[in-house]
C-alpha cells in the first residue's frame, strides 16, 4: 500500500523537477495574491468613499431614532451578538459622528426619501431633514420648494466661490508678492480694490440660512454659505449616484484640501509630487550618466575605480532619512542660507532659500537616487559590444565621437531603466522630504503666471506626506480613513503613470532599430 | 614586378618589392601585451593594389598584426610596440600623424558584422559626417557610390531609411565594407571578414574583395586556406608571432620553401 501511494505521488510531479517548481510557483502566486489584496483594499476603500450610499433611518427598541450610513459590523464585546457602526454626522448636534448600535437593539430600518446629507465646511456632514430655507429677504420656503431652491442656491454659491478663488490666486497673491518685493503705491491701490471686491462677493454669500432638523428632533439654523453640497441619496437612482460619484472623484482630484487635510481634494499634492519627481529626474539623469561614463569609459580600471564603484553601490543602501538630514544641513542651511545672505538680504530674517523648498527636496532625492542611475547606466555601457566601439574608431572617430554617437545612444534604454528605478524610489519617499521642504498645507502650487513661473524656493505638498499627515495629525482618524485610502491609491497610480511614461519612452527608443538580435 | 628572394636568419622568407609598389612597410615590428610577447621582429612589405593574406594557426598573432596597422592597439594601455610601420613611406607612429586621420586612410572590417543601430543610410554616412562639411547632395552621391562599390546598392536602394540591423548577416558585412569605403581609404584591413557568414554570402564578399583591389590595397586575415588561395595575390604564413614564409600565393601553396609551412597548409600541424 505504502509503495503504491509513493508511486502515484511521484507520477503527479514532472520528473526531475521535484518540489522546487512547486515552491517557486507558490511564492509567485503568493506575492501576486498579496499585491492584488493591497490594490483591492485601496480601490474598494478609497473609491467607495465617494459613493453616495443610502442613508438608513434606524428605529431602536426604545423608540430612539438615528440616521446614518452603515460602515461596518463587529462582534459585541463579551460574546453574544454583533454591533454595527453608523456614521451619523452632526458633530455640532451630537458631539460625535459615530454611533455603535447592537443589532438586537434595532427594531426597524427604513430608507425614507426625504433624508438629506449636507456637506459643510465645518462640523463635518449633516444628516437629517430639511425643514425650510430662509432667504435674505422674502418668505421662507418649505418642503419640496425648499429643496429645489437649495439646489439652485448651491450652484450660485459655487460660482461665486470660484470667482473669489480666482480673484485671490490671479490678482491678490501676485500683488502681495509684488508689494513684498518692491513696495509700490500703485500695487497697494490695486490690492485694496481687489480686496474690496472679494469682501463684496463674500458678503453676497452670507444671509440665507437653512432650518434643519435631525431625526432625533434637534433643530439647527445652518448658514447657507457653509454648505458645500446637498444630496438626498435615498432619492437618487443608480445613475444619479454614478454621476455624483464622478463629480466627487473629480473634486477630490482637482480641489485643495479642507478641514486640516481630512476632507476636500488633493490637487496641490498631486501636482507637487509629479513636479518634484520630474525635477529630480532632470537633476539626477545628467549627473548619473556622466558619472557612469567616467567610471566605465574614462577612468583607469584600477583599484581606486573599483573602490569608488563599491562605494556608489553601497550608497544605494543608506536610509533615506540620512539623506534628509544631509539635505537639511548642506542644502537648506548651508547653501540656502548662503544664497539668502548674498541675494535676498532685503527679505531677511524671513528666509527665501534658507528653508525647505522644492529645489532642495528635488536635489536631496536626486542625491538619494543617484546610485541607482549610475549603476544602471554603467551596466548598459558595459553591455555594448566591443566591436561597436572599434567600428566607430576604425572609421576615424575620436573617443568622444565614439561615445556620443555610438555608445551613448545604444546605452539610452539602460539609462532610462535607471531613471525608471529612480522615479519609483523617489516618488514613494516621505521621510527625507519632511526635513527639506514638504508642507502640511500649501494650496498654492509652485507654478504660476508670476515671474519666474516655477518657484523653486516654495514649499510644496506631497501625496505621501499627505497620507502621513491625515493619518497622524488629523482630529478624527476614523473619519479621514477613506481619504487616506483614496490618497494612497492615487499615489500608487501616480507612480505607475510616471513609470509607464518612462517605459513607453524606452520601448520607443528600442523599437526604432528593430530587434537587437546581435546585441 | 621584380621579385627577389632572400633567406632570413629566422629561417623564413620574404618578398622584397620595389619601394614604388609598396603600400605598407613593416620593419622589425614586435608587440607584447604586458609581459606576454605576441609578435617578434616582423619585416614585410605589403604591395599596393593587391590582396595580401595573413594565414596561420589561432593565436599566431595575425589579427594582432592587422590591428597594429591602423593603431587600434592604442586603446590598450598594456600593449608595448617596437619597430616601425610605414604607410606610403611615413611612420604611422610619428607624433605628427593624427590617429583619426590614419584610421580613415587605413579602414578596417571586423570578424562579426558591426553595423551601428541606425538606418542603412546613416551607417554609410557615419564616417563622412564625422569629417563634416559635406552637403546633403554630395553625401547622397557618396553613399550611393559606396553601396554600389560594396555590391549592396540593388538590395537596399528602396529601404535606405530602414534599420541596418534588419539586414541579413552577409548584407550587414557588405554594409560595413560600404561604410568603410565611404571615407575613401587607401588600405582596407579585413579581419576574417567571412568567418561569421554562410557560404553564399562568403562568395559574395570574396568576389567583392577581388573587385576592390583595382582601387585599394587589401590585407586579409583568414584561417581558411582555401579562401586565402582563392582571393589573395600574396600570402604570409605566421606562427608563434613570427613570420615564417611570405611568397606569392601560388608559390606558397604549391611549392612552399619550408617544412613548417608545408605541414601547416597540408594540415599536418602538431
Amino acid at each position: 500500500m505504502r509503495w503504491w501511494r509513493r508511486e502515484s505521488g511521484r507520477a503527479r510531479l514532472p520528473r526531475g523537477e521535484g518540489p522546487w517548481a512547486w515552491l517557486s510557483a507558490g511564492s509567485v502566486s503568493l506575492s501576486l495574491l498579496l499585491l492584488a489584496l493591497l490594490l483591492g483594499l485601496l480601490v474598494s476603500r478609497g473609491l467607495g468613499h465617494f459613493w453616495s450610499a443610502d442613508v438608513a433611518l434606524v428605529t431602536l427598541q426604545d423608540g430612539r431614532q438615528l440616521a446614518g450610513r452603515a460602515v461596518r459590523e463587529a462582534p459585541l464585546p463579551g460574546g453574544s451578538g454583533r454591533e454595527r457602526l453608523y456614521r451619523t454626522g452632526n458633530r455640532d448636534l451630537d458631539g460625535a459622528i459615530w454611533d455603535w448600535v447592537a443589532l438586537t437593539a434595532i427594531r426597524d430600518v427604513d430608507y425614507p426619501q426625504e433624508l438629506v446629507v449636507l456637506e459643510r465646511r465645518r462640523w463635518s456632514e449633516f444628516i437629517g431633514r430639511l425643514v425650510a430655507l430662509a432667504p435674505e429677504a422674502g418668505p421662507r420656503l418649505e418642503g419640496e420648494a425648499a429643496w429645489s431652491a437649495l439646489e439652485e442656491r448651491l450652484l450660485e454659491l459655487e460660482a461665486r466661490r470660484e470667482a473669489i478663488r480666482e480673484l485671490r490666486e490671479q490678482t491678490i497673491l501676485p500683488l502681495v508678492r509684488r508689494l513684498e518685493r518692491e513696495g509700490e503705491s500703485e500695487a497697494t491701490q490695486a490690492l485694496a480694490m481687489a480686496e474690496a471686491r472679494v469682501a463684496e462677493l463674500r458678503a453676497s454669500l452670507a444671509g440665507a440660512s437653512l432650518v434643519l432638523e435631525s431625526v432625533s428632533g434637534k433643530r439647527l439654523i445652518q448658514p447657507l454659505e457653509e454648505v458645500v453640497r446637498a444630496r438626498r441619496p435615498n432619492a437618487m437612482t443608480a445613475f444619479d449616484k454614478l454621476v455624483a460619484w464622478g463629480q466627487d472623484v473629480w473634486r477630490f482630484l482637482s480641489e485643495g484640501p479642507r478641514a486640516a487635510n481630512t476632507a476636500g481634494g488633493v490637487w496641490p499634492a498631486i501636482f507637487g509630487t509629479i513636479l518634484m519627481v520630474m525635477l529630480m529626474s532632470l537633476l539626477v539623469t545628467p549627473f548619473g550618466v556622466l558619472a557612469a561614463v567616467y567610471l566605465n569609459e574614462v577612468a583607469h580600471q584600477g583599484r581606486l575605480t573599483r573602490l569608488v564603484r563599491i562605494g556608489v553601490r553601497n550608497l544605494a543602501g543608506v536610509p533615506s532619512i540620512v539623506y534628509g538630514v544631509f539635505g537639511l544641513g548642506v542644502f537648506v542651511y548651508g547653501i540656502g542660507g548662503r544664497l539668502d545672505s548674498w541675494f535676498f538680504e532685503a527679505s531677511l530674517p524671513s528666509p527665501t532659500f534658507g528653508t525647505g523648498g522644492l529645489l532642495w527636496a528635488s536635489l536631496t532625492l536626486a542625491l538619494l537616487t543617484l546610485p541607482v542611475v549610475i549603476v544602471a547606466t554603467e551596466e548598459g555601457l558595459a553591455r555594448i559590444p566591443h566591436r561597436q566601439r572599434e567600428g566607430a574608431l576604425a572609421l576615424g572617430a575620436t573617443r568622444l565621437e565614439m561615445l556620443t554617437r555610438v555608445v551613448l545612444p545604444m546605452a539610452t534604454p539602460a539609462m532610462l531603466t535607471g531613471v525608471i528605478l529612480a522615479v519609483a524610489r523617489a516618488a514613494g519617499e516621505v521621510a527625507p522630504l519632511m526635513l527639506v521642504g514638504v508642507a502640511k498645507l500649501a494650496p498654492q502650487v509652485p507654478v504660476d503666471g508670476d515671474f519666474p513661473f516655477l518657484h523653486l524656493e516654495r514649499k510644496f505638498m506631497h501625496l505621501g506626506y499627505h497620507i502621513f499627515d491625515a493619518a497622524f495629525h488629523g482630529g478624527d482618524v476614523q473619519a479621514a480613513m477613506p481619504l487616506i485610502y483614496a490618497t494612497a491609491l492615487l499615489l500608487v497610480l501616480v507612480i505607475l503613470m510616471l513609470n509607464l511614461t518612462a517605459i513607453f519612452l524606452r520601448h520607443h527608443l528600442r523599437s526604432r532599430h528593430g530587434t537587437l538580435s546581435s546585441y | 614586378m621584380p621579385v627577389t628572394r632572400e633567406a632570413r636568419p629566422a629561417g623564413g622568407a620574404f618578398i622584397d618589392f620595389d619601394p614604388q609598389a609598396t603600400s605598407l612597410e613593416i620593419r622589425g615590428f614586435g608587440l607584447r601585451y604586458g609581459d606576454k610577447p605576441a609578435l617578434h621582429d616582423l619585416t614585410l612589405r605589403v604591395p599596393r593594389h593587391r590582396v595580401t593574406a595573413f594565414i596561420g594557426p589561432s593565436g599566431c598573432g595575425k589579427s594582432t598584426l592587422l590591428r597594429a596597422l591602423n593603431r587600434l592597439h592604442d586603446l590598450n594601455e598594456e600593449v608595448v610596440q617596437e619597430g616601425e610601420i610605414r604607410l606610403e613611406g611615413q611612420d604611422i607612429h610619428a607624433p605628427e600623424v593624427a590617429v583619426a586621420e590614419l584610421r580613415r586612410r587605413v579602414g578596417m572590417v571586423f570578424q562579426a558584422p558591426n553595423p551601428f543601430p541606425m538606418s542603412i543610410y546613416d551607417n554609410v554616412a557615419f564616417g563622412l559626417r564625422l569629417q563634416g562639411g559635406l552637403r546633403k547632395r554630395r553625401l547622397d552621391d557618396i553613399v550611393e557610390w559606396a553601396l554600389h562599390s560594396a555590391a549592396l546598392w540593388d538590395e537596399v536602394k528602396d529601404r535606405l531609411r530602414a534599420s541596418a540591423w534588419s539586414l541579413s548577416g552577409g548584407q550587414q558585412q557588405r554594409l560595413v565594407i560600404a561604410r568603410t569605403l565611404a571615407v575613401g581609404p587607401e588600405v582596407l584591413l579585413l579581419d576574417e571578414p567571412a568567418s561569421a557568414l554562410d557560404p553564399i554570402s562568403t562568395l559574395k564578399v570574396e568576389e567583392l574583395i577581388r573587385n576592390l583591389k583595382a582601387s585599394l590595397t587589401l590585407v586579409l586575415v583568414t584561417h581558411n586556406m582555401q579562401q586565402a588561395a582563392r582571393v589573395s595575390d600574396y600570402t604570409a604564413f605566421l606562427q608563434n608571432g613570427e613570420l615564417v614564409e611570405y611568397a606569392p600565393t601560388d608559390t606558397l601553396f604549391t611549392n612552399p620553401r619550408l617544412r613548417r609551412t608545408e605541414n601547416y597548409i597540408t594540415g599536418r600541424m602538431a
